[in-house]
């Protein structure tokens, strides 16, 4: 599962660490139905808000980074998942119908 | 996750070393484990699971001790045997595909840096360059210089290993002469089943970087639908 591109979201991960940087690091763990990253994908998240990797086609990113936001703040890993998204609510979700259940956690 | 652990992942990954990072995902807890490495015969057995098919596990509906392993391999690697037009396509595309890619063709010629710009290169005869890579279940092989004294050597020593994927590009006609050849040499028919020949998906490929994609494809389809 170490294909170039996760390695690369862990060596970002590494490096925005060493030059100051809080980082936290989200890790899809299952999925359900069709979604569009399989589970060991990985999304590298700094204290501005810049991001590396994908947990979903870029469906869940935005809320997926405001939780690594603050697992950066309490230092509490954090489960989250989302499910099929209402295009009339203009609620997060995956579009493709699929769930998807990510870990959250801080570089410490 | 704690930096160290982060480090030694990478470290792992760098040094090419199979390892799986187990964490509880209630605690967040986190352990690297390597091959045989585990608490008892379940974590074992999910450990060398995980490093077998290449995925992830999850243990347990239970929410209070859910471990999550996941597996980091060493990269695929693709062995290409002629350092032919169709090579260079191909060996581009591979490592964009996360293959680590070594063209083997003792034809000084046709190996030329020149040509495979930052490719790494082996000029040795194909079958003491196979047997030095040391081919395992995460190598594919392919030969396409249709010529028998380069390729054969090469599938001798492919047959042998574990490799994954064991191609050849050439006609049907072709084809069925070299099956010809290595049965004469002593192969069974059970094993030159492994033998994917003519090489490709059919997809209708007419230029160098159209059969490069067919060969590609076909590597994926071996690999994760097995």
């Amino acid at each position: 599962m170490s294909d170039q591109s996760e390695t690369e979201v862990l060596l970002a991960a590494r490096q925005w660490k060493a030059a100051g940087h809080r980082v936290a690091l989200a890790t899809v763990v299952k999925t359900w139905g069709s979604s569009p990253r399989p589970a060991g994908s990985h999304l590298a998240v700094r204290d501005d808000s810049h991001f590396l990797g994908s947990v979903s086609g870029g469906c869940v990113e935005g809320r997926v980074v405001e939780e690594a936001l603050g697992v950066m703040k309490t230092g509490e890993p954090k489960l989250v998942e989302f499910g099929v998204s209402n295009d009339e609510a203009w609620e997060v979700g995956l579009a493709c119908g699929g769930r998807v259940e990510i870990f959250v956690e801080a570089i410490e | 996750m704690k930096s160290e652990i982060l480090d030694m992942v990478l470290e792992s990954i760098a040094t090419k070393r199979a390892v799986v990072l187990a964490t509880n995902l209630e605690s967040g807890e986190q352990r690297l484990l390597g091959r045989g490495d585990g608490d008892d015969d379940d974590e074992r057995a999910n450990v060398s699971t995980a490093l077998r098919l290449d995925k992830p596990v999850t243990t347990g509906p239970d929410e209070s001790r859910r471990i999550f392993y996941q597996p980091f391999n060493p990269p695929l690697r693709m062995v290409l045997v002629g350092a032919v037009h169709i090579a260079q396509p191909l060996s581009t595309m591979a490592v964009l595909a996360g293959y680590e890619v070594t063209i083997v063709d003792p034809r000084s010629a046709f190996a030329a840096e020149a040509r495979f710009p930052g490719v790494a290169l082996d000029l040795s005869w194909p079958d003491q360059a196979l047997e030095s890579l040391g081919l395992d279940a995460r190598s594919a092989v392919v030969t396409l210089t249709h010529d028998p004294k380069l390729d054969d050597p090469a599938l001798h020593v492919a047959l042998r290993s574990d490799a994954f994927f064991i191609g050849c590009l050439g006609s049907k006609k072709t084809h069925a002469t070299r099956l010809k050849r290595l049965r004469k040499a002593g192969f069974t028919d059970a094993e030159l089943e492994r033998i994917k020949g003519p090489v490709g998906l059919p997809i209708g490929s007419r230029s160098p970087s159209e059969i490069a994609v067919s060969v590609l494809a076909q590597v994926i389809e071996t690999l994760r639908k097995p």
